[in-house]
């Protein structure tokens, strides 16, 4: 037998560079993937791992560097050249026409005869027997959820015939379940043959999926290693460049009062249903209330009924006895009520991404100071502690946010609501797509905040992190709250049954 | 297997400040360089042409006053479209802005024409911006309550503009001086803009409204909500603003200064209101306003040179009995380079397969 059959090598890369300005996003990279390999890519927010995925799938160029594919010496300049090489990417933010359904989607752009929609039909249930997805193919790209618009993403990629498939943070969006189902997928499409990259901050998802894993340090490949000879501890460690403590704490606080009372809060949603039910729950001082709940089952109009942004149909929301249902978002502001929520595609709310640090930094603010003009000042000098103590990667606080890496964006919405000094702090989402460190130190200054006597509504996805972190937690299903209970003498397995629809006893007692 | 296109285009976020100058620069030359060809074609001397086409701005006193009154209509409205463009409220009502401005600012002018001269003119200054502020601000009321398409809706007011002045022209406001030819009288000495340095004051209006504008979107509170709003109206209401008032507020202000372009073209250079006094002002300021990129200090310099090309070629022509449609070839010409030059500011062609990852 040949010891190493380049035929099996889907890419090679060997020195791949980027720069963007004086930012190094990668410097010289050597990394390879085998048709049939799983390959996991990890490393810290701003590490340079969407970029070098996007100049496999022609969005950026190297500024040096050769790309084989297949064993062939290539070059990539659009992702028209990458789709005809084989290789399909996922990004986060996904490419689809709300307006038309599954199969116009997935055979939009290709080239060749026109054909009809039954014979499409039949190409594309024969690729979803093959891999395992489920596609409703009438159904409209409006009508679906997260997880289904990346299936079609996917079939996009396999309609189009590629063996090479990458996953930009696929699960940063996805419930439990449908990370399941997802990797049932990749499995699928690695026994076919496929090779497969994907990038995820989860490291139990590391473990799970993958053969090997490279990881990435400020634009550096640090190490590729074995998963089957690696902990997450160990990669930790190579990511970071030293040891992390993977422990969240819980530190006891006293004097706990109620200040955010709803009551019998009822609201419609966007699309005409009732997003919520007849909710009841107290948040006091210094504690972490978690929320549970599948994806879209209230949370977002929970987080803006109370920021002020929603109309209500019935129910209060009382802050210290006084119904804020009526007032303005920004009255609501200045109540020391904060409300952070980092959507789906993490720019879409809270930031202006065209604007630098500073100016959005101050954008709840800038009204404090009295007079015509804006002071920015204050704004700048936030701005630079903000980079210094959250660690935050960007050239200075005056390059547009967008061209942070998604990561660091997240660090500047956060650290703004922290330091408006609530006295509640409501956060949906806040570690969405950040790194194990970075995640780390969003859940120290989040009890941080506890500690000085905030009342911290923390919305989350993650049921482990959930468990560690709140004192108590409610899980809401389908709009209904079904139940309130005690974070330390609760279990995984009750808070899924309740996520489910069952109910519970409530943990909502007062002062 | 590679893609077969031979050239494709690809977006270019990446260019530097140096490159960006580079390419203008180049774009200049292309335009003169194919403007020059037109005119050999029409049998003349490109140099002499072009050479005629810059003394012409400037050859006189006279020259040089005339470049600046064509230049101060321009310079204002695009001031005033700007405030909209940067709330990404596509504006392109600045002709009707005008008009109305000029009619309100009218009525004073030839009605009122012997109270004191500097209450007169403060009064029609108020008037104008009044004028276009409401032309604008309608509008904006329609989009805020109804989200109608501002750009059509703006668009129409032109036309409902140019009607309202020949409307006071053949009927209530028809001069009865004019024997049969429907017009409206001259304004009298005491309704018109002084003059300083032999040109009507409306030049240090442009002026001071530069820095105002500048000032007003880079350091003002009401200019970062208009940013803010500009980038997102969810992002704008999430953070206490209230995106109706300033949507509101931003269109009389931009509607409010293409006003105050009427009155000082009426009542600084016609001296009457004619049908024409906006004249296509409005839609110029929309190109003077994008080439400069929203910024006030920009659109001052490209509005002098969008007035110095105007003036020139006038010159030009009478100079060497061209035709006008030669001189707007010429013009249209030159247009076409430096427009397309920001095609290429944020594109860049690809050739065949080159440009990948081969260092
Ligand atoms: N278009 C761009 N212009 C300027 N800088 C950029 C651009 N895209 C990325 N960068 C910079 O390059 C670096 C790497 O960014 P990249 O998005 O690849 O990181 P990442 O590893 O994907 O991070 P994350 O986990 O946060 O998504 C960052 O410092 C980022 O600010
Ligand atoms: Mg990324």
């Amino acid at each position: 037998m040949i010891e190493r059959n380049i035929e099996n090598y889907a890419i090679e890369l060997k020195g791949i560079s980027k720069k963007f300005g004086s930012v190094v996003a990668n410097n010289s990279i050597d990394l390879d993937i085998k048709y049939g390999e799983i390959l996991a890519l990890l490393g810290e927010n701003g590490s340079g791992k969407t970029t070098l995925m996007n100049m496999l799938s022609g969005i950026y160029y190297p500024d040096g560097g050769t790309i084989t594919v297949a064993g062939k010496d290539v070059t990539i300049s659009s992702p028209n050249d990458a789709i005809n090489l084989g290789i399909g990417m996922i990004h986060q933010h996904f490419k689809l026409v709300e307006a038309f359904n599954a199969v116009d989607n997935i055979v939009l752009g290709t080239k060749g005869k026109y054909q009809k929609p039954k014979v499409l039909k039949e190409k594309i249930s024969e690729i979803s027997n093959k891999f395992g997805l489920e596609i409703d193919s009438d159904k409209e790209v409006y009508n679906m959820s997260v997880s289904e618009k990346q299936t079609i993403e996917i079939m996009k990629v396999l309609y189009r015939g590629a063996k090479i498939l990458i996953l930009d943070e696929p699960t940063a969006v996805l419930t439990p379940q449908e990370t399941e189902k997802l990797f049932r997928i990749l499995r699928k499409m690695k026994e076919q043959g496929s090779a497969i990259i994907i990038i995820t901050h989860k490291l139990n998802e590391v473990m799970e999926i993958s053969d090997r894993v490279a990881i990435l340090r400020k634009g550096n490949l640090i190490d590729t290693v074995k998963t089957c000879c690696t902990d997450e501890n160990k990669l930790t460690e190579l990511m970071v460049g030293r040891p992390v403590s993977l422990k969240i704490k819980r530190p006891e606080t006293d004097n706990k009062k109620t200040i955010l009372k709803v009551v019998d809060l009822s609201v419609v949603g966007e699309d005409g249903r009732e997003a919520l039910k007849n909710i009841n729950f107290k948040l006091k001082r210094g504690e972490i209330l978690g929320v549970a709940g599948i994806a879209g089952s209230g949370q977002k109009e929970l987080c803006e009924s109370i920021a002020g942004l929603m109309k209500i149909k019935h129910g209060a929301v009382l802050c210290n006895k006084e119904n804020i249902i009526g007032k303005t978002p920004d009255e609501i502001i200045d109540l020391g009520i904060s409300m952070s929520f980092v959507p789906e595609d993490r720019l879409g709310m809270g930031l202006v991404s065209s604007m630098g640090m500073v100016e959005n930094v101050m954008l709840k603010s800038y009204k404090k100071n009295k007079g015509f003009f804006i002071d920015k000042n204050p704004a700048r000098k936030l701005s630079e502690q903000l980079v210094k103590k959250l660690e935050i990667v960007t050239r200075n606080v005056d390059m547009p946010v967008r061209m942070m890496s998604g990561g660091n964006v997240q660090k500047v919405l956060l650290g703004r609501e922290i330091e408006s000094n609530p006295n509640v702090l409501i956060t949906a989402y806040p570690v969405r797509g950040l790194d194990i460190n970075s995640s780390y130190l969003i859940y120290d200054l989040l009890n941080e905040q506890k500690q000085k006597g905030v009342a911290v509504l923390f919305i989350g996805e993650d049921l482990d992190v959930l468990l560690e972190i709140s004192d108590r937690i409610m899980v809401l299903c389908h709009g209904e709250v079904k139940g309130i209970v005690d974070a330390k003498n609760t279990t995984k397995e009750e808070i899924g049954l309740m996520m489910a629809g069952r109910s519970m006893e409530g943990a909502d007692d007062d002062e | 297997m590679m893609s077969k296109t031979f050239i494709r285009t690809v977006k270019n976020l990446e260019r530097s400040q140096f490159e960006i100058l580079r390419l203008r620069i180049m774009a200049f030359i292309f335009a003169l360089v194919a403007g020059g060809l037109f005119i050999i074609m029409i049998g003349y001397n490109p140099v002499e042409l072009y050479g005629t086409i810059i003394s012409g701005a400037f050859r006189s006193k006279m020259a040089i006053q005339a470049t600046i009154k064509i230049m101060i209509p321009l310079l204002m409205s695009s001031l005033g479209v700007t405030l909209a463009f940067k709330m990404k409220f596509w504006n392109i009502g600045a002709e009707g802005q005008i008009i109305m401005g000029a009619v309100f600012s009218s009525y004073f002018a030839l009605f009122h024409s012997n109270l004191p001269h500097g209450l007169l003119l403060l009064i029609m200054f108020v008037a104008g911006f009044i004028g276009g502020g409401l032309w604008g601000l309608i509008p904006a009321i329609f989009k805020t309550r109804h989200n109608t398409n501002e750009t059509l809706f703006t668009l129409m007011l032109n036309y409902i503009a140019l009607h309202v002045i020949s409307f006071l022209r053949d009927g209530p406001w028809k001069d009865p001086g004019s024997s049969g030819f429907p017009k409206i009288a001259r304004f009298v000495t005491n309704a018109q803009l002084d003059k300083v340095f032999g040109i009507q004051f409306g030049w240090i209006i442009g002026i001071i409204l530069v820095v105002i504008i500048f000032i007003y979107l880079r350091y003002t509170k009401q200019g970062y909500e208009i940013n803010v709003v500009g980038e997102s109206q969810s992002t704008a209401r999430y953070a206490g603003m209230n995106v109706k008032k300033i949507i509101l507020r931003t269109m009389i202000l931009s509607g409010g200064i293409c006003g105050l372009t009427g009155v000082i073209q009426s009542a600084g250079s016609d001296m009457t209101l004619a049908a024409s006094v906006a004249g296509g002002v409005g839609f110029t300021a929309i190109i003077v306003a994008w080439l400069a990129n929203l910024n006030p200090v920009g659109i001052l310099l490209v509005s002098f040179l969008f007035s110095i090309l105007e003036k020139g070629s006038s010159v030009m022509q009478s100079t060497y009995g061209l035709s006008t449609y030669s001189a707007a070839v010429l013009q249209g010409i030159i247009l076409f380079f430096i427009l397309g030059c920001e095609f290429f500011v944020r594109y860049k062609f690809v050739f065949g397969n080159k440009g990948g990852a081969r260092s």
